[in-house]
């Protein structure tokens, strides 16, 4: 099953919603502009973004003359995709590369760090993971089970050990092996924590330093924000945060199977300018999928 | 980046000033501020919808239209509806005098079943029961270790059978919560997707083979929108008894517990704030509905900085107050701030902050700060002991010790003077009151002494002397006294 059809499953609910409102007989009128202003605004994309894309729809609308719901269905989805950024190279297939993963409390990062693990060995990669989440109870027996499914070896130490120090072994162990891939999962912390951020952002220097001095020459450090589809308007300003504090180069958006519409998404990128590497729309390894944001938008909107 | 409702509302109606009365149309717009504060809240959109058609009804009145002060009047109801809404119903734990009394958590992945279950049994054990905790999450690796280590670490027995299906695990766990005798059993499952069926059937499973007394969904303070779908499924299947915030701790004005409310009715009964297993705290509708309105939440404050205290600073404090400021009190001071999250982080608690913040173009400059503590450090012991020996020569010093200029320095030396002469009128002040009212000498000198507190007035003064323009403070503190303002009328009106 393709990434659009995961996903049109997926957004199943949200499209019933966009379906409704499309659903009008003859012209098209000030309620159905509202209608799809609320719907907007019910997929967590925030009131601001909302308005604006459907201020613009008809603008849009007015200008090409649009009037049937299909014409306003295809512009509505290629007004979503513009806001979304294209990565300028993907760390987990364009290696080598380090890729640091990062974010709150039950985004969904150890599994994430998993199953990159698994389909980058499967796909010939040579990868270690680092478990840098030194604080949570079991995060390093978690990662272990991950490591062992998938083949790859996992760099660890004990709990409640500096987690920076795992990222200087891990990419010792990554220069001994010759690695490709590095996958550092770090522990889930609110970005209202100065000490935790800072701690973090310790991490990420340290594993900068290390990765500059490869055997193989410098290995590119990226840092990923792991983000719950079903988080709300506080997915920005963590985010933010992240992104003020650490220097972050993309986002994977988890849990996207439920009836979440991941719309916080289009906030951060919009706000951020930051690509989105992965969403998950499963608990399967291969449901961990490449981003397409015309895929991700036309599934949205309900777009055939 | 949020404006908080008053402030909004306080703008609409600055806007409307000078019309005398006001119209229909007004309150309209006032209504327009208030939809999208709780949009921005993650309320949901139809909860939002009809709270606010009620909530207009209400501003409709004489008493808003030809009040002096419409925008408060409109806040207050705003709020008194919340706070309605959150919390019109027992919000306790119930618990029967059934031995063992089973308690059940579910959610989504993610959303801190795990956590919630060890905080729960913490709470009970120091209420003087004797819970065991339950294993019953067989798929996320390594699930059942994470709860054995919390459960290790709070003392209380976690019963987990490896390989078994949750149900049977489930019920082991209350077996030998009988020979065991342990008279509460806390269960804490898988977390699982409203719209898989399968995983749903099984929390209706071990629900029909446990009869839990009470069931608790958990709910994450940060979702969005997508809440309502996620918990009338849960209610729909489940029936749980009541819900408990989670990740409190964080920014997020956790308006979905509103949404919970409005479409389920069930009682929020616990807020989880923090990573230790004491954060878990009963429920307060009040100050949830202020914080979905983002009206600053003073209590929290006090709360962050009696944390940050400890008792030697509480001392510290107190020969402050007798012996008069030394540098050492003052990097203390810095560091207290920092470690309640830098100015930023206070002001943006503090009503209006966020709006001060803005002003100033949403960055404060937090280097001052380690300036500081560098040209502090840089003193001798007898300089930061008795700062007024510090002369010129000894200023150039420091300044080449810390990789400063003497403007720093002297701008450090400034801020300290004014900080000591504020701590003298304060030493005058509580010597005042323990001479002239012995009485109540305790608990005044009590609230005077808490050092985080006694650090907030001089906050403007370790950053403005810092060459920081702060004209911002101003109307921070400007909404601090309408707040003041607005209690006091609260008080003092009876609806």
């Amino acid at each position: 099953m393709g990434l659009f059809e995961k996903l049109q499953q997926g957004l199943e609910r949200s499209r019933e919603a966009i379906n409704e409102i499309f659903y009008f007989g003859g012209e098209v009128d000030e309620s159905f502009w509202e209608d799809l202003e609320d719907t907007l605004v019910m997929g967590d994309m925030g009131a601001d973004i909302a308005m604006q894309v459907t201020d613009d729809l008809r603008d849009l609308a007015a200008r090409k003359n649009l009037k049937t719901a299909a014409q306003l269905r295809g512009a509505l989805a290629d007004r979503l995709a513009e806001i979304f950024v294209a990565p300028e190279r993907d760390p987990f297939s364009a290696t080598p590369s380090c890729v640091l993963f990062v974010g709150i409390n039950g985004a969904g990062k150890t599994t994430t760090v998993g199953k990159i693990a698994s389909a980058a060995h499967a796909a010939g990669k040579r990868v270690v993971i680092g478990s840098a989440d030194t604080f949570r109870a079991a995060a390093i027996e978690q990662l272990d089970v991950w490591g062992e499914r998938a083949g790859v070896p996992v760099v660890k130490r004990d709990r409640g050990s500096d987690p920076a120090s795992v990222c200087y072994d891990v990419l010792d162990e990554a220069d001994r092996t010759s690695a490709d891939l590095v996958l550092i999962d770090t522990a889930g912390r609110l970005h209202t924590s100065p000490e935790l951020m800072r701690e973090l952002a310790k991490v990420v220097n340290v594993t900068r330093k290390r990765a500059s001095k490869m055997r193989a020459g410098a290995m590119d450090v990226y840092v990923v924000l792991v983000i719950d589809a079903a988080t709300g308007q506080n997915g920005l300003t963590q985010a933010s945060e992240f992104n003020d504090a650490l220097g972050l180069d993309g986002i994977i958006m988890t849990k996207l199977d439920g009836t979440a519409k991941g719309g916080i998404a289009l906030a951060v990128a919009q706000r951020l300018q930051l690509p989105i590497y992965r969403v998950g729309v499963g608990e399967h390894v291969e449901d961990l999928q490449t981003f397409d944001a015309r895929d991700f938008c036309r599934a949205l909107v309900g777009e055939e | 980046m949020f404006n908080s409702l008053s402030d909004r509302l306080n703008d609409t109606f600055d806007r409307l000033r000078g019309k005398g009365k006001l119209t229909e149309a007004d309150i309209t717009s006032a209504m327009r501020d208030i939809r999208m504060a709780l949009l921005e809240a993650d309320v949901n959109f139809k909860v939002v919808k009809d709270f606010v058609a009620k909530t207009r009804e209400r501003c409709m009145t004489a008493e808003v239209l030809e009040s002096l002060t419409p925008a408060q009047n409109v806040v207050k109801i705003v709020l008194d509806e919340l706070v309605e809404l959150l919390g019109s119903t027992e919000s306790k734990l119930v618990l029967s005098s059934r031995i063992p009394n089973v308690i059940m958590l579910v959610g989504l992945q993610g959303s801190g079943k795990t956590t919630a279950a060890v905080k729960l049994a913490y709470l009970l054990k120091k209420q003087g029961r004797s819970p065991l905790l339950a294993a019953c999450d067989v798929y996320r690796p390594a699930a059942a270790d994470q709860l054995a280590t919390l459960g290790g670490e709070i003392g209380v027995p976690v019963f987990r059978g490896d390989g078994e299906h949750p149900v049977e695990i489930a019920q082991g766990a209350i077996r030998e919560a009988v020979d065991k005798l342990r008279d509460v059993v806390i269960v804490d499952t898988a977390g699982r997707l409203q719209i898989d069926e399968q995983m749903m059937q099984e929390a209706v499973d071990i629900k029909r083979a446990v009869k839990p007394d009470q069931v608790l969904m958990v709910v994450d303070a940060m979702t969005g929108q997508d809440i309502v779908n996620v918990v009338s499924t849960f209610a729909e299947r489940t029936d749980f008894d009541g819900v408990i915030i989670s990740k409190l701790d964080g920014d997020a004005r956790g308006g979905g517990a509103l949404s919970v409310r409005a479409v389920t009715g069930k009682p929020i009964k616990f807020v989880s704030m923090g990573e230790k297993p004491e954060s878990l705290e009963v429920f307060s509708p009040d100050r949830m509905a202020k914080r979905i309105l983002g009206m600053g939440d003073v209590v929290g404050i006090i709360e962050k900085a009696q944390e940050a205290a400890t008792a030697e600073q509480m001392e510290s404090a107190e020969r402050m107050l007798r012996e008069g400021l030394t540098m050492d009190d003052m990097l203390e001071q810095m560091r207290a701030v920092r470690k309640m999250g830098g100015m930023k982080g206070i002001l943006g608690m503090l009503p209006g902050g966020q709006r001060a913040l803005n002003q100033m173009g949403g960055n404060l400059d937090e280097t001052i700060l380690d300036k500081n503590e560098a040209m502090i450090q840089s003193m001798t012991r007898e300089e930061r002991l008795n700062p007024k020996c510090i002369n010129g020569q000894r200023r150039a010093r420091i300044a080449r010790g810390s990789g400063t200029t003497p403007t720093d320095v002297n701008n450090l030396m400034k801020q300290w003077g004014e900080m000591n002469k504020m701590m003298g009128k304060m030493r005058a002040m509580t010597q005042q009151m323990q001479g002239g009212k012995k009485g109540k000498k305790g608990k005044k000198g009590k609230k005077m002494r808490v050092p985080g507190m006694a650090g907030m007035p001089n906050m403007g003064n370790l950053m403005g002397g810092g060459g920081n323009p702060f004209g911002g403070m101003g109307a921070g503190g400007s909404d601090m006294d309408m707040l003041r303002a607005m209690e006091q009328q609260m008080k003092g009106r009876k609806f």
